[in-house]
Formats: C-alpha cells, sequence, structure tokens
C-alpha cells in the first residue's frame, strides 16, 4: 500500500459529526424573541409608550371623574380604558416582532442560527401572546391603583368588574395582536402592516356599516365577514349563542386565519436578505 | 467539508448561478473571488438555507444545512455585517446569539475580546459603528459557537491595513487547527494573500481554480515589438498562438523560443520576459463590461 491517502480516505475528514447537538429547545426561542422585543430602543419604548399612555389616560379620567359630580368610574372603566390603548399599540409589538427581522435584516442571522422558521415564527407569536397577558395583567393591577385613589378621593369605592368579560378581554386583546402579526407576515414591512392594521381595525368596519346600509343582502351576510364586529359579544361571553360563536369562527378565518396561513406559508419561502 | 453540486440559482430569467461545482476543504482556507455581482453572496446565502437553489444542492460536512442540528454550533455564518439591529449594542448581538445556541455569556466576553470590541465599544450601539467594528462584531458572531466551518463574505470589507493583517492571522490559526473557511472577495491580492485554494467566479461560473501558485504561475512569454506584424506572422508560421494583452502580447512558448525567431526575422524587441499570471488578466476581463462571451476560454495552464 503506498502512504499516498486514497480518494476515499481523502473524503473520510469531509464529514461533520452533529450528533452532539441538539436543536435549541422552543421556549428558549422564545426567551430569545421576548429579549429582542425589548433590547432595542424602539422596542423598549413601544412597550413603556404603552403603560405610560395608559397610566396619562387613568390619570385624565381621575382628574375628570374627580372634578364632575355627574361621572362615576368603576374599576371595570379604568381596566376598559387601558385595554382600549393598549389594543392600539399591542397589534404595532406583533407587528414589529416579524418585519423588524426584514426591515432590519437580523433576518439573516436569526434564520442562519435556526433555519427551521416555522419554530422562529411560532416563537415570535408566542413571545407576542406572552406581552399580551403582562400587559392584561398591568391593565388589572394599574386598574385597580388607580381605582383604589379615585376611590379615597371620591369617597367611595366602586369595584364593579364584569369578570365574565374577562376571558372576552384576554381573547380580544390576543386577537388585535395576532392580527397585526398575521399582516406582518403578509407583507413583511413595518410601516405597510401597520397602515394596513388600521385601515383593517378601523376602515373596514365603517365601509362594512357603510355597505350594510345600502345593500341590503350585504347586510345579512355583514355578521359572517366583519371580524370587529363579530369580537362584540365577546365581552358579555355567557350570552354568546352558536351563532355569535359561528360568526366569529367564519371572520376570523377569513380576516386572520387565511393571512397568517398565507403570510407563513411567505415568510417559510422567503429569500432572507 | 463545504460541498456545492450543480448549482444553479435564477432570478426569472437571469441566471446569478449558472451550475456550478466545488469543495472546500478542512485546514484550508478557500478563496471566492469574483467580481461584484459574479453571484458570490448567491452561493453563499443557498449555503446556509437564505436562498433556494433552484437545481442542484449544497453540503456541509456531508449534511443539508437545515438538517445540522443548532447550526451555529458548527457553521459560522457572516453574510453583511450591517445586517444587524442599529438599536442593539455590539454585546447585545452577541448575547442574542448566545442565547439562541445555548452557550455560556462568559463567551461573549471573549469573543468581544477576541475581535478587540471589549469594554466600552462593546457597549455602544451598532448604529454608531465604523463599518471596520461591523465586521469585527460580525466576526465575533460567526466564532460564537466555535464552528468548525466557516463562511465569510467579504469579511475584509472596511478592515483597515492591521485589521486586514490581523483576520487573516486569524482566520489562518483556524485553518491550521483544522477548521475549513470560505471567504469570498473581490480584491485579487486579499484572495493571494490569505487563501490557500482560490475559486474564481465570474457571472455565475467557476471560471478558475486551485492555488495561488498554480494559477499565477507565469504562463508563456509576454513581448513588445517595434516590427511588431512581421513578428506575429512568424511566430504563427512556427505553430504558435500569439494574443494581444495590455499594450503587447503573450504567447505559449518560452522567452528563448521567441527572441530566435525575433532574431531571425530581424525584429527589434522592445520587451521581452515571462509572462504574468493569466489570473489577473481573467479576472480583469471579468470586470470589464466588454466581452461578457469570451471569459470563459481563457483557461489558466
Amino acid at each position: 500500500m503506498s502512504a499516498v491517502l486514497t480518494k476515499d480516505e481523502f473524503q473520510e475528514p469531509m464529514t461533520l459529526d452533529v450528533s452532539q447537538t441538539r436543536n435549541p429547545p422552543f421556549l428558549r426561542l422564545v426567551g430569545v424573541e421576548l429579549r429582542k422585543s425589548y433590547d432595542t430602543r424602539s422596542g423598549f419604548w413601544l412597550l413603556m409608550s404603552m403603560g405610560i399612555l395608559a397610566v396619562i389616560t387613568l390619570a385624565i379620567m381621575t382628574i375628570v371623574g374627580v372634578v364632575n359630580d355627574n361621572v362615576e368610574f368603576a374599576y371595570e372603566d379604568f381596566v376598559a380604558a387601558i385595554a382600549f390603548v393598549t389594543s392600539v399599540l399591542l397589534p404595532v409589538l406583533g407587528i414589529l416582532l416579524v418585519t423588524s427581522e426584514w426591515s432590519q435584516r437580523t433576518g439573516m442571522t436569526t434564520f442562519a442560527l435556526s433555519p427551521h422558521r416555522l419554530r422562529v415564527i411560532m416563537a415570535k407569536m408566542v413571545a407576542g401572546l406572552a406581552w399580551t397577558f403582562v400587559i392584561i395583567a398591568f391593565a388589572l393591577v394599574v386598574g385597580a391603583v388607580v381605582n383604589l385613589l379615585y376611590g379615597a378621593m371620591e369617597g367611595e369605592m366602586a369595584w364593579r368588574f364584569g369578570w365574565e368579560g374577562l376571558t372576552g378581554f384576554v381573547i380580544t386583546q390576543s386577537l388585535a395582536m395576532l392580527g397585526g402579526f398575521a399582516l406582518a407576515t403578509l407583507l413583511l414591512n413595518s410601516p405597510a402592516a401597520i397602515v394596513a392594521f388600521f385601515a383593517y381595525k378601523w376602515i373596514l368596519p365603517t365601509l362594512f356599516a357603510i355597505g350594510a346600509a345600502l345593500i341590503g343582502w350585504f347586510e345579512d351576510l355583514l355578521p359572517w365577514i366583519d371580524f370587529q364586529t363579530a369580537q362584540g359579544p365577546l365581552y358579555e361571553m355567557t350570552n354568546m349563542d352558536g351563532e355569535d360563536f359561528a360568526h366569529l369562527l367564519v371572520s376570523g378565518a377569513f380576516w386572520l386565519g387565511l393571512p397568517l396561513a398565507i403570510g407563513i406559508w411567505r415568510v417559510l419561502r422567503a429569500e432572507v436578505k | 467539508m463545504i460541498k456545492v453540486e450543480n448549482l444553479t440559482r435564477k432570478y426569472g430569467a437571469f441566471t446569478a448561478v449558472d451550475d456550478i461545482s466545488f469543495v472546500c476543504r478542512p485546514g484550508r482556507v478557500t478563496g471566492f473571488l469574483g467580481p461584484n455581482g459574479a453571484g458570490k453572496t448567491t452561493t453563499m446565502r443557498v449555503m446556509v438555507g437564505l436562498t433556494p437553489a433552484t437545481h442542484g444542492q449544497t453540503t456541509i460536512g456531508g449534511h443539508k444545512y437545515h438538517d445540522i442540528p443548532n447550526p451555529g454550533r458548527h457553521v459560522g455564518v457572516l453574510l453583511d455585517a450591517s445586517a444587524q439591529h442599529a438599536g442593539r449594542t455590539g454585546r447585545e448581538v452577541l448575547t442574542i446569539g448566545a442565547k439562541t445556541m445555548g452557550l455560556p455569556m462568559s463567551r461573549v466576553d471573549e469573543m468581544l475580546e477576541l475581535v478587540s470590541l471589549s469594554g466600552a465599544e462593546g457597549k455602544r450601539r451598532v448604529r454608531n459603528y465604523s463599518l471596520g467594528m461591523r465586521q469585527r462584531l460580525g466576526i465575533a458572531h460567526a466564532l460564537l459557537g466555535d464552528p468548525s466551518v466557516l463562511i465569510l463574505d467579504e469579511p475584509a470589507n472596511g478592515l483597515d491595513p492591521a485589521g486586514i493583517r490581523w483576520m487573516r492571522g486569524l482566520l489562518k490559526g483556524y485553518a491550521d487547527r483544522g477548521g475549513t473557511v470560505l471567504l469570498s472577495s473581490h480584491l485579487l491580492n486579499e484572495v493571494e494573500q490569505i487563501a490557500d485554494d482560490i475559486i474564481m467566479i465570474g457571472r455565475g461560473k467557476i471560471v478558475a481554480e486551485g492555488t495561488p501558485a498554480e494559477l499565477l504561475q507565469s504562463t508563456g512569454t509576454f513581448f513588445k515589438a517595434v516590427e511588431v506584424e512581421q513578428l506575429l506572422d512568424a511566430l504563427v508560421a512556427s505553430g504558435l498562438h500569439p494574443a494581444p494583452v495590455g499594450d503587447g502580447y503573450r504567447v505559449d512558448a518560452e522567452a528563448l523560443q521567441v527572441g530566435k525567431i525575433a532574431a531571425a526575422n530581424s525584429v527589434t524587441l522592445i520587451e521581452l520576459r515571462p509572462a504574468d499570471g493569466g489570473l489577473e488578466d481573467m479576472f480583469l476581463e471579468l470586470t470589464a463590461d466588454t466581452q461578457r462571451e469570451d471569459f470563459g476560454q481563457v483557461a489558466p495552464a
């Protein structure tokens, strides 16, 4: 035998032993995505602004409530006010979780480290839902603190809260975040997704209402396609009947399920630049 | 270790990478040389799964990139040093990478130290980094998971001469320890200095490959003459094929033979020397916008 390596021997070190590594566990990816949502100035201030706006809103409400004798607020009013503020900004959080990978081009690093893109997208979605729950908890706590102060100033505490609406509150806030998230995966561009989301959330229901007023048959169809209105009964979930759920499911499948499915399909196939 | 087989990537009618095949071996630095837009980046992006191939495939250590578990531990990637969130600090960029790969945080400090971004620079946001600092950060990120394969796209871009020397030492040392390095560049001199193997690509096709010595070895004789037409005729009559290069001609023959033919025909030579390597000529031809079709035929010796 000659000392010269045969072709096969030369090929031998060409393989990589990958038996010692495992893909990162899903929860670790969620942790990384959570970190990425607040470790930049834009992400940090988006989260801060939700808190700051909520506090400002409640401060104004408290002043108005104390000054005006004919205005009475209860716990549920404070929580609802925060819910309104955060329902505007939570979708932006959902959008930026996805689009910043494209606008800041970090997707090249993210998807090179985790080539299983579906896991990354799911981790982002779970991170978005985690923030949604944190913000709901924040709303309940801050609402309670403000109600305590307000009650002390007014001389009587109104702890009225539609607890049966809490589930609906959690669901609508989650759907708001997911709505932004879905459009983000579909458009992969921050400004476009934000504009599209607000059109989807605020302009579309108005157009639907106009359409329903003008066209008779459209009015009958409307509950099945107007996702925002279909979410209304969620606040009194105990009163929701089968048809209400069916409206929610059908309109949700169209306005949330479909964009999300196409969006995820797009992310899985997109060339990451 | 890196194997590219019949790789083609098309964008509509445009073929960015056209049926290329090559291998990068462990223990060696492979230089991927070509002008801008030659298909280097596209090839590297296909290797790490960011761009799907139209035909063909790439494997790393016998695996498709997608099938490598926790790939950052095996393959270090730097495709674009500017592709980092401008609002993150350098340290934070590495922290995210380390957390994704499940590495101890001490690794972040080690890497910042290695690329001389420790201390205050690591705490600055990437927005305020120079291109050279971004390259250093990118190299630190590629090395974070202690991989055995490195894929670096234009890593010397933006580095100052001292930085380029530092990187050269770093990558040589890495290859000497058995690592596989593929780095791209559009600068011939840069690749010549650092690479053990060169793969030259132009307009999506591989036009030359070999060691720098092989590719740069003198190929034939360069000459200039006063009665040049006469000499060309005489050379052709002797069965040689002179070709114009720059302001003179090149021919696959010994200088002695050319000199003798010139003397026999009473031609006044004004320059007669071994020709420069074909690589530079070929490289210049590739970068020129004209002669788009012919470059494939200028094969090196």
